[in-house]
């Protein structure tokens, strides 16, 4: 009888033990790790950092949000210093000036601190992984394949995009250019790239402005959250409603209305949570030593499944999502 | 008037402030272990190296009943204008004396506005805030240069030997000690009182008004010329944007030190103080994780604080002196 038991036991807990090992992936407890964003109250920012404290939870950490509320070249480097004072395990930072924090997370790192940059990188040796959307080349071209379908493969239209500055939209803004030089698209003319700095007042002066000087216009291509609502909002109130396209990156519950209304037939999205999800367990593997940050090494992330490293410690999400009348209502974010 | 000797117990903004920074010492201490740590210190102190470098001639500025709220747009200009000099390859010491040279020019334009046209400074430094901005756009447009030699941006981001002072501090500390010596023990420096008092007055005791003001606005130009170059250093980056919107911290550290923005009223001490306050203050809370949008309200309040308290003090005082007038005057009867 007692032998039986045991014998029924043995297997339970073997297996028991297999996928605890599976789950944790050997990550450590208690581990400090904090989300530094361009700016807080950025709603996407927001969403991206929500995502990164819920796996935080998962793994039995203490996540924390904290930043600067301006997107200054060195508003982010008080933040780190403060971080690295507080001893915190790893920092996952979105980056404003590529360069300005890079001697700042240097000093971070020496100290034993793992670095991760998500949504906007810094220079290589400023951290151990970039946590990427989508790659550059896929969202960039993607935005000019779904421009060309909108406005039926001619026309005249223009970038909205944030900072001039910002690397992640620069990137993209250079694959659309690369892009629209592919023949089918001949008829399609880029007239301005302008900036809306990432501040919904000046993005909506911005758009009112590409309206005026470009009266043939058909189309903006907003690649920024703040800009692409700015500029339909702009937009719903004129006109040109439902004829002139406005698309670009956007969140669905940000862009619900416009969609409802007709102002926007569609934009793209990844799902910035599960960035921010995905860039906490790429932190939390590297402070508990399962992984470096070089090419080829392999890491679990929760539900998002077995992840990669690629070339020069980056790590994809995955592409971007297109939402319109018949799939945003499945999405909440 | 003879009022009582004891009424005229002077009410020392600068004692207040003292009293204040020992508080805010204390606070912090109370607030995080961390807090006194040489580390720490060290990026408290680097932390306002370049509003404390504007500070000091504002401080001029404003006790001649002044104000010069282009520094901010002169220190991003100079930046902007030292990467793109930088590019052109010329040498770094070359770059900074033409930077400094840039910056000694843009205080002299508007030192000759405002004197030749005999407008308040407040108007024609607004525009000159607005241009210089512009300036630094069109010489940098959306690039950020961060390739400078490594023998000078490790100047920006060290300290002296193994102290916690950063060796760009060292600047501050000169300055702050000529600028004191300058205002507070020449013949200039009470000119200074004199024009801030009364201008007319000023002018018929033999003070040449127009001279002095010419040299404020240089001396300002210079030191944020000065602040831009450290700036890019500690940073690694020169932009455009550097530095938007420090104008507006530059003038609060200059009020909360006790100087009176009507002029006339003010010492340099206190002004040190009161940079000190507010660097601990920030600090401290930083590392409580205080978000930056209750930072943004200390730093209101602070400057609410130095307009209202003295005001409320002087009030208090006058009615006390009507008071014991009047009994004077009904016992003399």
């Amino acid at each position: 009888m007692h032998r039986n038991i045991k014998l029924l036991a043995m297997p339970v807990l073997l297996a028991a033990l297999l996928s605890a090992t599976a789950m944790g992936a050997g990550i450590k407890k208690d581990l400090k790790i904090a989300f530094l964003p361009k700016q807080i109250n950025n709603p996407y920012e927001v969403i991206a950092d929500n995502g990164g404290l819920e796996a935080i939870k998962e793994m039995g950490g203490v996540g924390k949000v904290v930043g600067p509320s301006d997107a200054g070249a060195s508003s982010q480097v008080s933040y780190i210093n403060t971080l690295i004072t507080q001893k915190q395990n790893a920092i996952v930072i979105a980056a404003n000036d590529a360069n300005a924090v890079v001697p700042y997370l240097k000093k971070a790192q020496a100290q034993g601190i793992k670095v991760v940059t998500f949504d906007s990188d810094t220079a290589p040796e400023g951290r151990a992984l970039f946590i990427n959307q989508a790659d550059s080349e896929s969202i960039g071209r993607g935005q000019i394949q779904l421009l060309s379908k909108l406005i039926g493969g001619e026309g005249e239209f223009a970038i909205l995009s944030a900072t001039p500055n910002a690397t992640n939209q620069n990137t993209w803004i250079k694959w659309m250019e690369d892009e629209l030089k592919k023949p089918e698209y001949a008829k399609i003319k880029l007239v301005k790239v302008a900036y809306g700095n990432d501040d919904d007042q000046k993005s909506f002066v911005e758009t009112q402005g590409l309206l005026q000087a470009y009266p043939n216009l058909k189309a903006i291509v907003a690649p920024t959250t703040v800009g692409i609502s700015a500029a339909a909002r702009y937009i719903s109130t004129s006109p040109k409603k439902g004829t002139f396209v406005v698309t670009g990156l956007g969140t669905p519950n940000q862009m619900r209305a416009f969609v409802k209304n007709g102002t926007v037939k569609a934009f793209q999205l990844w799902d910035p949570g599960a960035l921010g999800y995905l860039a906490a367990y790429a932190a939390a593997n590297l402070a508990s030593g399962n992984i470096t940050g070089k090419e080829g090494e392999t890491f679990e992330a929760g539900k998002l499944g077995k992840r990669t490293v690629g070339k020069s410690g980056e790590v994809i999400l995955g592409p971007p999502t297109t939402f319109d009348a018949s799939n945003i209502d499945n999405f909440n974010f | 008037m003879d009022t009582p000797r004891k009424l005229n117990l002077r009410f020392s903004w600068e004692a207040m402030l003292c009293v204040v920074l020992v508080m805010s010492l204390g606070l912090g201490r109370g607030l995080s272990g961390e807090f006194l740590g040489a580390a720490n210190m060290s990026n408290l102190l680097a932390d306002f190296t370049e509003i404390a470098l504007m500070a000091l001639p504002m401080t001029l500025i404003i006790v001649a009943a002044e104000i010069d709220l282009s520094v901010a747009s002169v220190m991003g200009m100079s930046s902007a204008l030292m990467g793109v000099l930088w590019h052109m390859g010329l040498p770094m010491p070359l770059v900074v004396v033409l930077v400094l040279a840039a910056g000694v020019l843009a205080g002299l334009f508007n030192g000759l506005v405002i004197v030749r046209l005999g407008l308040p400074s407040l108007a024609i430094t607004i525009g000159t805030l607005a241009m210089f901005r512009g300036f630094s756009y069109l010489l940098l447009g959306d690039q950020a240069i961060a390739d400078f030699p490594a023998n000078w941006t490790t100047f920006g981001i060290s300290t002296v030997g193994d102290s916690f002072l950063p060796q760009p501090f060292i600047l501050v500390i000169l300055a702050a000690i000529g600028f004191t010596v300058l205002l507070q023990s020449t013949a200039f420096g009470r000119s200074l009182y004199a024009i801030g008092s009364n201008q007319t007055a000023a002018h018929f005791s033999g003070v040449d008004v127009a001279r002095t003001k010419i040299k404020l606005f240089v001396l300002s130009g210079f030191m944020s010329a000065l602040a831009g170059i450290i700036y890019t250093l500690r940073f690694s980056s020169a932009r455009g944007d550097n530095g938007e919107g420090f104008e507006l911290s530059v003038v609060a550290a200059v009020l909360f030190g006790g100087v009176s923005i009507f002029g006339g009223k003010g010492s340099l001490v206190g002004v040190l103080l009161s940079l000190l306050i507010i660097g601990v203050l920030k600090n401290a809370l930083t590392l409580y994780d205080v978000s930056s949008e209750v930072l943004t309200i200390v730093t209101g309040l602070l400057l609410l604080s130095s307009v209202l308290v003295p005001n409320i003090a002087e009030r208090l005082r006058a009615a006390r002196i009507k008071r014991v007038m009047a009994a004077k005057a009904v016992a003399a009867r």
